[in-house]
């Protein structure tokens, strides 16, 4: 009987030990939910899901406070395939419009250098300094518009992306079925 | 001399349509009214405009630079007057406008003086860059700077004469009479590359051009032999099997090598390049004449089908009027009918790359039948030159299951066109897969974007979040700093009030001293 307590209790401390230290030892830096999620997220920096960005937007989602339908930029498709990662009930959202890809351009010849739009840019996107012009780095804008309502003078605005032999897209071949009677 | 030949696996024998158009000697066009000359001739990069409207400009005058070391330089393909810079209709599936310069022919057609290299005595780097600024591209479609091809360390060049496309025929009258030309830009090339060796493949339906360049070899210039002994340039007739002028597998009839998918024909040592490419390297330094025009095949339901010299930036209309498009036409092909597209707009000019412009009617080119369902019977794996599986990429492509459609090598696919000739159910497999290749590029680059949107991010959190406590840290050291000021102007303060005190304390006994004094 003695003996049986003591070989339970040994085996208890050593696996108790063992697992204890495997937390210290193993522990996943960061949160790995979350960066599932982000990955998924379209990284537009658009805040229109109401969090400052997509990295917060999936801690929140991680954490279960937020709904998984939030985000407008990944509409439904995003919402739909969060439901199957997370295992969450989907909720669709309505599908936002079909939009090309824009970026924000700077009419240089208004612009006043008043800096309030690199304050907004969620990417760095805008570059200048105090009083002089600036500028978008098209290639690293997202088109997120976080710009457009800080400037006091309206000189912002966003134009689809120019289409080149580079980036033009072969239509889907497959024609829809026609409607009989 | 190599003593057999390999095969490829699968392809297929279309119906060639050849002789429609081959057996006209290469006719001359009249200049149409203006030539629109469009900056981006190359796959790797385009020009820059050297010339403003209302320049006169002479032929073969640089009007455009190369802009960067892949660019491709361009010329005025006639004398006149440059009268618009503006953007116009290329000639390319999509149809977009791209910028090009108008020149509006005088007529006159006056060269620029013509400064001829010789290519035994001038340096390696100068035949080079005189390659690059004649602005000469490959002219078997593909359009890459023939500059970048021309600087590799190779053993063995492959003169591609094989024209294994149904109808087009520009390089088979080109070789008919042209062939000492083509002979010494080949020398030229194999002196270049420091080659040992030649060999020019031509399929074995165009006996007249075999024979001819065996003739021109023999009779080779003088400038050539010291390029290039005549005996180690060979004529090898390669038998008639589409794709045989695909790169790689004429490069497997020829030498028995099979490159890999993701390797280069240089990596074995083998460079190619097509014969009206060499025809044009000959010109531009025997002859000092930059690429101001190029060979076109227009044939099907056409007046007078044949080979014209095309000057470059000629509208595609133009040129189909000259030859006289027959009723009934419905649509115009670019290229052959296995590799070619429907031209969205006649505006387009001809270009670098285009070596033929078929004018399609329905008797010719009957619409192609309803597409059916697939029934897996394998025909098309089986015609695959690359040995693909079209079906599986077809089921994935056609699903939008891009990552499966990766999986089964979608781009070692070169869209012959093999697939869906032999497909028993009509399936327009290379639409298919053009489709899946542009989806799966575009994604790429927005994951890219993304990526970058990303990383961006999270460095600008990470900068207000460090500009927060460095301003933090500086208010509170300004605090403490104004605590310690005011700390120490206290002290100050209490220090005076010290001393005043141990003044006044001193004076009191001071007066009190003598009392003291007193009494002790
Ligand atoms: S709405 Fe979408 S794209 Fe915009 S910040 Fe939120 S998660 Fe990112
Ligand atoms: S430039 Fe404007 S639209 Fe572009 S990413 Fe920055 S804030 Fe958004
Ligand atoms: S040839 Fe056509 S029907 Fe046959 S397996 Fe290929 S795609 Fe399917
Ligand atoms: S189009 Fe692509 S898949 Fe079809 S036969 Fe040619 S290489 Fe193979």
């Amino acid at each position: 009987m003695l003996a049986a307590l003591l070989v339970m209790t040994g085996i208890a401390l050593v696996l108790g030990t063992a697992l204890g230290y495997a937390a210290v030892y193993f522990k996943v830096e960061g949160n790995p939910l979350a960066e599932q999620i982000e990955a998924t997220l379209p990284q537009t920096q658009c805040a229109q899901c109401g969090y400052p960005g997509c990295r917060p937007y999936a801690e929140a989602i991680a954490s279960g406070e937020a709904e998984i339908n939030l985000c407008t930029p990944g509409g439904d498709d995003n919402a739909q395939k969060l439901a199957e990662m997370l295992g969450r009930e989907f909720k669709p959202r309505g599908t936002p419009v079909e939009k090309l890809k824009t970026v924000a351009i700077i009419d240089e010849q208004t612009c006043i250098g008043c800096t309030l739009c690199i304050q907004a840019c969620p990417v760095d996107a805008i570059i200048g300094s105090a009083k002089q012009m600036h500028t978008v780095v098209s290639c690293y804008c997202t088109g997120c518009e976080l710009c457009l309502p800080p400037c006091p003078v309206d000189c912002i605005a966003l134009v689809e992306e120019p289409r080149t032999p580079q980036n033009w897209r072969w239509k889907y071949p497959v024609k829809g079925l026609k409607v009989v009677a | 001399m190599i003593s057999r030949l390999f095969s490829f696996r699968g392809g297929i024998k279309p119906d060639s349509h050849k002789t429609e158009s081959s057996e006209a000697s290469i006719r001359n066009v009249p200049l149409p009214s203006r030539l629109v000359v469009l900056l981006t001739q190359g796959s790797q990069g385009a020009a820059r405009t050297i010339v403003t409207v209302g320049d006169k400009v002479l032929k073969g005058q640089c009007i455009g630079e190369a802009e960067g070391v892949a660019g491709t330089a361009i010329h005025a393909p006639t004398s006149g007057t440059v009268t618009e810079i503006g953007p116009y209709p290329m000639a390319h599936p999509s149809g977009l406008a791209s910028p090009a310069i108008v020149i509006e022919p005088d007529g006159e057609e006056r060269w620029i003086t013509h400064e001829p290299l010789d290519p035994a005595t001038a340096s390696r780097e100068d035949l080079i860059l005189r390659i690059q600024a004649s602005g000469i591209v490959g002219m078997g479609g593909a359009t890459f700077p023939s500059h970048l091809k021309a600087d590799s360390e190779i053993e063995t060049l492959i003169i591609n004469g094989a024209e294994c496309e149904p109808w087009i025929t520009c390089d088979d009258r080109l070789m008919r009479e042209r062939a000492a030309h083509i002979v010494t830009g080949s020398a030229i090339l194999a002196h270049l590359t420091g080659a040992r060796q030649v060999l020019v493949g031509i399929e074995d339906n165009k006996p007249e051009a075999i024979a001819a360049m065996r003739t021109a070899i023999q009779d080779m210039e003088a400038v050539a032999r010291k390029c290039l002994d005549a005996d180690k340039m060979n004529v090898i007739a390669v038998p008639t099997l589409y794709p045989t002028g695909g790169e790689k597998q004429l490069v497997r009839v020829l030498t028995g090598i099979d490159v890999p998918p993701d390797k280069r024909i240089t990596d074995s040592g083998i460079q190619c390049f097509n014969v009206a490419t060499a025809h044009t390297v000959c010109r531009a330094l025997l002859h000092g004449e930059s690429m101001v025009s190029r060979i076109v095949t227009v044939t099907g339901s056409v007046e007078r089908p044949g080979n014209y010299e095309t000057p470059l930036g000629m509208p595609v209309a133009d040129l189909l009027a000259f030859c006289g498009v027959k009723p009934g036409t419905s649509r115009v092909l670019m290229g052959g009918p296995m590799m070619g597209f429907s031209l969205p707009s006649l505006d387009a000019p001809i270009a670098k790359g285009c070596n033929c412009l078929i004018a399609a009617s329905n008797e010719l080119f009957s619409p192609p039948p309803p597409e059916q369902p697939c029934i897996r019977c394998g025909n098309c794996a089986n015609s695959c030159p690359v040995g693909l599986q079209p079906f599986e990429l077809y089921w994935a492509s056609r699903a939008k299951n891009l990552d499966r459609a990766e999986h089964y090598h979608l781009f070692t696919c070169m869209e012959c066109g093999c697939c869906a000739y032999v497909c028993p159910a009509h399936i327009p497999l290379v639409d298919y897969f053009r489709f899946a290749k542009s989806e799966i590029r575009a994604r790429n680059e927005e994951r890219k974007t993304a990526e970058q949107a990303r990383t961006r991010f999270e460095f600008r959190s990470l900068r207000l979040e460090r500009e927060k406590t460095e301003k933090a840290a500086r208010l509170a050291a300004k605090a403490a700093e104004t605590r310690a000021k005011a700390a120490s102007e206290a002290d100050s303060a209490l220090i005076a009030a010290a001393v005043e005190q141990a003044k006044m304390q001193s004076s009191v006994q001071d007066k009190a001293a003598p009392s003291r004094d007193q009494q002790t």
